[in-house]
């Protein structure tokens, strides 16, 4: 009975961890700029990483796996947020950086950069060249 | 020496559950191991208070609890956003914005926990600490708003003391 | 329901790889690339599961790991490259 229980729990974990990943997939795809796709991976990388490890360790109950399961899930929190910030921070380092202070309007199309066009157009090339 | 002791037992457990042979020979490794990081991070000078925050061991369950309810709320907030930009094309759903936001938390641990937890809850993320300001960027101004409400704030500075 | 986790694992990577080939600038690979690393290692996860071998989560946790450390690599060249010009900086 309880095993049922708990199967039932950890698929039900499992399905709302897929749903939300492919939530976050989705807006991967389709946000506009680079700094609303990170948060849009922000959502796979915490809830649904979360979920589907959770659903994970239901099914192991308690052995080895399900401390080795905790250790991963505690593992992706910690450098999640790390290397998003990485990430931000080097986007600041570039071509895209967000302007000093205030807010964009809610335009669709990409970040604006605060160079002049020319440069932008270079870093584009840049951009597509070396990749 | 606590920060060194407790990072002895947190290696320990780590090679313990991680390993599940538990043959003199493997066990004596293990201590080797643990013998070779320790001597190393002491070298490098990382076991100190900050590596080895054991003055929150106490209130960080509390903390995460919290993070882990707004982690959920926020999770769900940015979900709907993209749904809604994926049925309604034509309107605009988000409105991305950005921030500088003062923060009156002093120690780097402080700052460097609140940073961490605001780009840990999706629709917000800090871009960069420059003195006592956090640039975020965040997918609404509601997002924002809420950051400056400071309830986030609030609670890593109690943890902070 | 581990099927399905999986297919939608792949399905996840797979619109992932897509961000990756789309760009447009190189930081939206970077966090695809990231995107789809940690989705490997829940992937290793479930599948060390469905096959019932527990041994495999050594291996995804050791792909965690690695997956954080060439992010962060990667990420260090980009930042000094595009700050001026390509010449390794110290900070």
């Amino acid at each position: 009975m309880i095993e049922q229980i708990v199967l039932l729990l950890s698929g039900c974990a499992l399905a709302l961890g897929c749903f939300f990943m492919l939530s976050g997939a989705v807006g991967l795809l389709r946000f506009p700029d680079f700094y609303t796709r990170m948060h849009a991976a922000g959502v796979t990388d915490t809830l649904a990483t979360f979920l589907i490890l959770g659903g994970l360790m239901l099914l192991a109950g308690w052995s080895l796996a399900l401390f080795k399961l905790g250790l991963i899930l505690l593992f992706l929190f910690f450098t999640g947020p790390v290397a998003s910030h990485a990430l931000a921070r080097a986007a600041q380092h570039s071509e895209w950086k967000l302007s000093g202070s205030g807010s964009r309007g809610g335009k669709r199309g990409p970040a604006e950069p605060v160079s002049a066009p020319a440069e932008v157009a270079e870093a584009d090339a840049l951009n597509t060249d070396r990749v | 020496m606590r920060y060194t002791l407790s990072l002895i037992a947190v290696l320990a457990f780590i090679w313990l559950a991680n390993s599940g042979l538990y043959t003199p020979l493997l066990l004596t490794f293990g201590l080797l191991s643990i013998a070779l990081v320790i001597l190393l991070a002491r070298r490098m000078q990382l076991v100190d208070r900050e590596s080895q925050p054991l003055h929150l061991a106490a209130a960080l369950p509390g903390y995460y609890w919290w993070l882990l309810c707004k982690i959920v709320q926020s999770n769900l907030q940015v979900v709907a956003c993209v749904w809604r930009s994926v049925f309604s094309p034509s309107e605009s759903v988000i409105s991305p914005t950005h921030a500088r936001l003062r923060t009156s938390l002093r120690t780097d641990l402080g700052k460097v926990l609140y940073a961490n937890s605001i780009t840990l809850t999706p629709g917000t993320v800090a871009v960069a600490i420059e003195g006592d300001e956090v640039l975020v960027h965040a997918l609404d101004a509601d997002g924002i708003e809420e950051l400056r409400r400071g309830d986030m704030e609030r609670r890593v500075r109690v943890l902070e003391e | 329901m581990l099927a399905t986790t999986i297919i939608a694992l792949l399905v996840v990577m797979a619109m992932a790889l897509t961000r990756a080939l789309l760009g447009p600038t190189i930081y939206d690979r970077i966090l695809a690339v990231n995107v789809f690393g940690t989705k490997t290692v829940l992937l290793i996860a479930v599948i060390c599961f469905t096959l019932g071998k527990p041994e495999f989560l050594d291996i995804a946790l050791v792909y965690a790991l690695i997956n954080f450390v060439s992010v962060i690599g990667v990420l260090r060249y980009f930042e000094f490259r595009s700050s001026n010009g390509g010449e390794v900086m110290d900070d």
